[in-house]
């Protein structure tokens, strides 16, 4: 268990809540937000039931089942279904069971969910979001732990948002929900339980497009986010043993990207490693390093250096699994170098 | 499955036609109407006033006599081949001039307008109007989504999953299979190997029916009885109506390189505008003042819409970056900027 220092300026004025873990984060946002507007509709694979991960328990019963269902196994059908019924003054929020098993709907992401508000100038929008557990380091099956948030952050008109711990789960898929536009909120699956936090009861958001800085120091900036957070946490504390104070910045939203809260960082430390789950090449960490290099390599002491997956498939639960996803110890690696050059 | 017909090619009345006269008359217009855009359009077109453009051609029936059996209440989901159908239940012509156009100001339909933009990628039309017509019911409306899809669309997944989805939720959609024989240049024997498209109704427990395309008392009538079931909360129903594209699948295409001039002829016996005139005539519903007065006032309602559409204003680069986001980000910003002051 990490305890995740958490920062936000909602959290002064949030009132008293109990220590949940991101899964119940998730649900006590879910059930707030169809308690508040009743345009909010919840469904996916076996959302009735709660969910494969229970991220929907007890929703059925307390919204009824007009409100939150199951839906056929089809998931080009679950995203084009939940675009129509945006389309038409709904708010849906539809579950796809593992990001990995999102590429089914990939024709109606790209071709439509992030274009309609530009196609039409505004006339029709979709604002729909999409959830979906990612990323591994729970030993899951093959395909079950694919990180495809670059794919998602390349499609114009779509936000992308991966929320790091209990706390900013609730705010920010509150937030998701009530955005006028599309938005994917990424779950790391490893986040789902092994964190808990306090989180505020009742209703509160937390904004859309911003980093944030969740610890301080000045030797190199470790930028990150979802589950790679708290590696990144877990490395610094390691360094902070040697007296090297290492700044971690949580991106938590990839669309719209807060460049400034990174530029401002790397400006300081003059020293970047970018952390990320997902395969290398291409990968978001990519567009946060080349950022980097167009608007602040002047301030750079050392190259940027991508800690990520191998350019390699997520390998199936088992002995060799722990190895792909990046640990604490291969960022500690690269921190090493940034801070030798 | 014998496809319902009502209208004979030569323009012969069935004595159980299920419209009156009025009715036949009002539908007749709707598809001159719709047929002028398109001659009109393709002339646009050639003279270079046009971007690529799918004709309708052939397809008037099928597409109007579809949108007739909506209120204004309803909404339309339409392929990029459904013009036609857009402006009967609304798209003011100079609009859909912009569009094709491919011009900013043709891109925003009118606000009280229930119509989506065409559709480009093939079939993903169906799920939304599925979701579409679903919501109807959480807002305590009784629309109806009426979409449209060709028969090589039926080849693509997402015409599966929108019956399913249709089916399971009992949704109030309508969805006409505008079954034109060829899918550009593959015909519809090497498309599927039944080529009954509305027989696969069955298999999803929904009804299914089969009309002649290109007599508009059939396909008028078929939908009017979809959309009643749909509105009754009897559910979705799939029509398939038989038709044929007389033109190109775009003004970029040659059928002559894939489809034989005999076929043509063929078709050209069928056609739906010409058959409906006949058949008013018939039924001494129609004479050649009144053909001459539908003539002309066609004619000057595409004229101002041309004058109309180019009245708009000149399209600005910046406006690639507009509307992506309902707030723009600081990146678009720039870009919006950069573009404005060059």
């Amino acid at each position: 268990m990490v305890d995740i220092a958490v920062e936000g300026p909602a959290r002064s004025e949030a009132s008293a809540g109990r220590t949940v873990t991101m899964v119940q984060a998730i649900n006590d946002a879910l059930d707030v937000a169809l308690t508040a507007d009743r345009r909010v509709l919840l469904f996916g694979e076996d959302v009735g039931m709660g969910g494969v991960f229970r991220a929907s328990d007890g929703l059925r019963d307390k919204h009824g089942e007009a409100r939150v269902f199951d839906t056929p196994l089809a998931e080009a059908g679950i995203v084009g279904y939940g675009i129509g019924l945006a389309l038409a003054g709904m708010r849906p929020v539809a579950e796809i069971q593992f990001a990995g098993f999102l590429y089914p709907a990939l024709d109606q992401i790209l071709s439509h969910l992030g274009r309609y508000r530009h196609r039409t100038r505004g006339r029709f929008t979709v604002p729909m979001v999409i959830r979906a557990p990612y990323g591994g380091g729970v030993h899951t099956p093959e395909q079950h732990a694919d990180s495809p948030e670059a794919v998602l952050a390349h499609v114009p008109g779509v936000k992308v948002v991966i929320p790091s711990d209990p706390f900013r789960a609730k705010g920010l898929l509150l937030a998701a929900i009530r955005d006028p536009d599309p938005v994917f909120f990424l779950e790391a699956i490893k986040l789902y339980r092994s964190i808990k936090a306090e989180v505020p009861a009742g209703d509160y958001t937390l904004d859309l497009g911003k980093a944030r800085v969740v610890r301080r120091g000045d030797a190199a900036t470790l930028i990150a986010y979802g589950g790679m957070v708290a590696v990144c946490l877990k490395a610094a504390e390691v360094a902070a043993r040697e007296g090297v104070e290492l700044e971690v910045v949580d991106l938590e939203t990839l669309v719209p990207f807060d460049a400034d809260t990174v530029l401002a960082s790397v400006e300081k430390t003059g020293r970047a490693v970018v952390v990320y789950e997902a395969r290398k090449i291409g990968g978001f960490g990519a567009e946060v390093a080349a950022r980097i290099a167009e608007d602040a390599i002047w301030s750079l002491q050392a190259p940027v250096l991508r800690v990520a997956g191998w350019d390699a498939p997520y390998p199936p639960f088992g002995a060799i699994e722990d190895h792909y996803r990046p640990s604490a110890r291969r960022v500690l690696s690269a921190v090493r170098q940034v801070l030798a050059a | 499955m014998e496809p319902l017909r009502f209208i004979a090619e030569d323009g012969g009345v069935s004595d159980a036609l299920p419209l009156t006269p009025d009715e036949l008359v009002r539908g007749y217009r709707a598809v001159f109407r719709a047929r002028l855009f398109d001659e009109r359009a393709m002339t646009l077109q050639r003279q270079g006033r046009l971007g690529v453009y799918p004709p309708y051609r052939g397809q008037e029936a099928a597409q109007v006599g579809a949108v007739l059996a909506l209120r204004p209440s309803d909404w339309l989901v339409p392929s990029y081949r459904e013009t036609g159908a857009a402006i009967i239940h609304g798209l003011p012509m100079s609009q859909a001039i912009l569009y094709w156009r491919a011009d900013p100001a043709g891109w925003q339909f009118p606000d009280d307008l229930r119509v989506l933009p065409f559709y480009i990628p093939i079939a993903t039309q169906l799920l939304h109007a599925v979701g579409v017509a679903a919501a109807g019911r959480y807002q305590e409306e009784d629309w109806v989504a009426l979409t449209f899809i060709g028969d090589g669309g039926s080849s693509e997944g997402d015409f599966h999953e929108a019956l399913n989805f249709a089916a399971v939720y009992d949704v109030p959609v309508v969805m006409v299979v505008a079954n034109n024989g060829w899918a550009i240049s593959v015909p519809t024997e090497k498309q599927m190997k039944n080529t009954r498209i509305a027989e696969r109704a069955a298999g999803y427990g929904i009804p299914g029916v089969v009309v002649d395309g290109n007599d508009l008392a059939a396909v008028w009538h078929a939908t009017r009885e979809a959309v009643a079931r749909a509105r009754g909360g009897g559910g979705p129903t799939l029509i398939e109506a038989i038709t044929y594209r007389m033109g190109p699948h775009t003004s970029s295409d040659d059928p002559s390189r894939y489809r034989s001039a005999e076929d043509g002829k063929v078709w050209e016996a069928r056609d739906p505008v010409v058959r409906l005139e006949l058949a008013l005539r018939t039924l001494d519903a129609w004479d050649d003042a009144r053909q001459e007065a539908l003539v002309s006032e066609a004619k000057a309602e595409f004229e101002a819409a041309v004058r109309e559409a180019d009245a708009a204003p000149e399209p600005r680069p910046r406006q690639i970056v507009e509307h992506v986001f309902e707030v723009m980000t600081d990146d678009a910003r720039s870009a919006w900027e950069a573009l404005e002051h060059g």
